[in-house]
């Protein structure tokens, strides 16, 4: 699998992307960066990129490149624990509701329209408007726009599998539903559901910036691209660094997770031909 | 029953199911609304006037009795008085809506005029350097988020140019359409620019379907110029799946375009949504998420309206 993706143009691109953000994000993390990031430089306010400071400070004297690297940080939790519960429960409303069929089917499905009745940045304004902005907002809210998407994206599927023949086989031969639901059913999902976990990375990653732009993500004074990027409207003619770094991060970041989400469709399902809705 | 019937007959349920969500959703916010209506005064309040307001606002009701009484506004096209502009919410949102409108109608003809010429462009250059162009192009536009777009909009212009552009106000179309044009262009460019990717990218793609239909190529063998066959054949059938993405991204745009209009300070629909949650004028917000949801619907049973009419298939199959 990591062979074919390293062998598609867009997969060794992408990939190659998340794997530099993941290294970037994990030694933010461990603390190594090349300045701390809280650390307030006073007197190198607003210093422009050089030897010093690889990408230049901000307002208060702080290093850039180490929010960065933080910030990629914040950004991956939110995405990756969001889109990790947004698939893990649609999957298994999917399931369910394929498998039990009726008034199961009828509640998760129709309830799933009413969510999909909003827009996107919508549910999530509402979500936050109820628990206060935060990270944990973020991933709930995140979480709960793209779980319709995995209940839609598995319950398909799921329907067609039901009624195919080594399905019956597994029943006669007395397999347990869990067993038939998930190793049947689920194994022969996995392919679609891949594909869609790395394209909802990418909108997670944008819907995270978003609304932490907004200031009603990750607050202060904790890094995130979108609140840098906020940050930098009024100095962007003295000091555009503050603009251009995190915005060129959040857009490769993204752009990372699209390639590979590409690639990944070209291999899985050989049919399609990079275009999506 | 057919994909459309179905559709028909299920728009009342999930409009009562989205209602029912906006309503509980809002009094799960913590704290009562009264403390939320009038902020750190609500402290000055005594007991027997708190509980005054209560009866007044129907909130010392259960809550089913206040969802009854909510629905029964809703459907006479009352949604409540929004508590920052103490005027009645239908009117704050109708003033704010023309503006996320024709934001919305600017950026989808952006998109059309960009997005499928060069989408069709790239899938008659199938495989080679220009398609290759036209296909990184798209998936840059959309990675780049837009609040990045409208940032370096602004930038370019000002560092570059010297011109800021026209900000914090708005013109109405009809009291001066160039005034007007002026300053939403640049917010309908941002916008439109993802939204001609995302056309390029599916617009490639359906074309490069049809072009390999039998009818497409009955019609090369039969000597019809190539233009003819791209614009005249082909085009028509690819632009179904174009229509589709289309209707849905303007529901989105109809939602107003949050982050869009508070870079470019534009006084819509999105901003007032924003605004209201900071503020915390509930009655705001739910009769905003309700008006933006309902729009979202429409759209998107016209969109399967269209859909339904452009493809002859699926009117013959009734699926």
């Amino acid at each position: 699998m990591i062979r074919a993706i390293f062998h598609h143009p867009s997969g060794r691109i992408g990939g190659g992307i998340v794997l530099v953000y993941l290294v970037l994000a994990g030694l933010g993390a461990l603390g190594l960066t090349p300045h701390d990031p809280l650390m307030q430089y006073r007197l190198d306010r607003l210093h422009p990129p050089g030897a010093a400071y690889w990408l230049g400070t901000d307002l208060f004297g702080r290093d850039i490149a180490s929010r960065l690297m933080v910030g990629i940080g914040q950004s991956f939790f939110v995405a990756f624990l969001s889109v990790a519960a947004a698939a893990s429960v649609g999957t298994v409303l999917g399931l369910t509701a394929a498998w039990v069929g009726r008034l199961w089917d009828g509640v998760v499905m129709r309830s799933m329209d009413v969510l999909l009745a909003f827009p996107a940045i919508l549910l999530a304004l509402l979500i936050v408007a109820i628990m206060g902005p935060g990270t944990w907002t973020s991933v709930l809210a995140i979480a709960f726009v793209y779980m319709p998407i995995f209940t839609r994206v598995v319950r398909g599927p799921a329907l067609s599998l039901k009624t195919r023949e080594f399905v019956d086989a597994a029943r006669t031969f007395g397999s347990s539903t869990r067993y038939i639901l998930t190793r049947h059913l689920l194994l022969n999902i996995v392919a679609p559901l891949t594909v869609q976990v790395t394209l909802a990375l990418a909108w997670a990653l944008l819907t995270e910036a978003g609304l932490s732009f907004l200031g009603l993500g990750t607050q202060p004074p904790a890094p995130s691209l979108g609140l840098m990027l906020s940050d930098s409207r009024n100095l962007m003619e003295t000091a555009p660094w503050l603009m251009i770094a995190p915005g060129v991060t959040i857009m490769i970041g993204i752009l990372g997770f699209n390639l590979l989400g590409d690639a990944l469709r070209d291999i899985l399902d050989p049919k399609t031909r990079g275009g999506r809705a | 029953m057919n994909l459309l019937t179905r559709r028909l007959a299920t728009f009342p349920l999930v409009l009562i199911g989205v209602s029912s969500l906006v309503f509980f959703a809002i009094r799960l916010v913590p704290g009562d609304a009264i403390t939320a209506m009038l902020g750190t005064e609500a402290g000055l309040l005594t007991d027997a006037q708190r509980a005054a307001l209560q009866a007044y606002f129907g909130l010392d009701k259960p809550w089913i009795v206040q969802y009854g009484h909510w629905f029964w506004g809703l459907l006479r096209g009352d949604m409540g008085i929004s508590v920052t502009y103490g005027k009645p919410v239908l009117t704050v949102i109708l003033q704010r809506f023309p503006l996320t409108l024709e934001l919305a109608l600017l950026s989808m003809v952006i998109a059309l005029l960009i997005g499928v010429p060069a989408g069709v462009f790239a899938a008659t250059r199938n495989e080679r350097a220009a398609d290759l162009a036209v296909r990184i192009g798209a998936m840059i536009g959309q990675s780049t988020p837009s609040f990045v777009f409208g940032l370096l909009i602004i930038y370019v212009l000002s560092a570059g140019f010297g011109v800021l552009p026209v900000m914090g106000t708005f013109t109405p179309i009809w009291q001066d359409p160039l005034a007007n044009l002026g300053q939403l262009i640049l917010p309908a460019i941002t916008l439109g620019a993802a939204f001609a990717a995302s056309v390029t990218r599916i617009a490639r793609s359906a074309m490069l379907d049809v072009l390999g239909e039998d009818y497409v190529r009955t019609a090369r063998s039969r000597g019809a110029p190539a233009r003819t066959v791209i614009w005249r054949h082909a085009l028509p059938n690819a632009l179904i799946p174009v229509v589709t993405l289309s209707g849905i991204e303007f529901g989105y745009l109809l939602g107003g375009a949050v982050i869009v209009e508070q870079i470019f300070a534009l006084p819509g629909l999105g901003r007032m949504v924003l605004d209201a949650i900071l503020q915390r004028d509930y009655a705001l917000v739910q009769g905003a998420v309700l008006f933006v949801a309902f729009n979202f619907m429409i759209v998107n049973l016209l969109v399967d309206l269209a859909y339904f009419w452009l493809d002859p298939r699926i009117r013959a199959g009734g699926q």
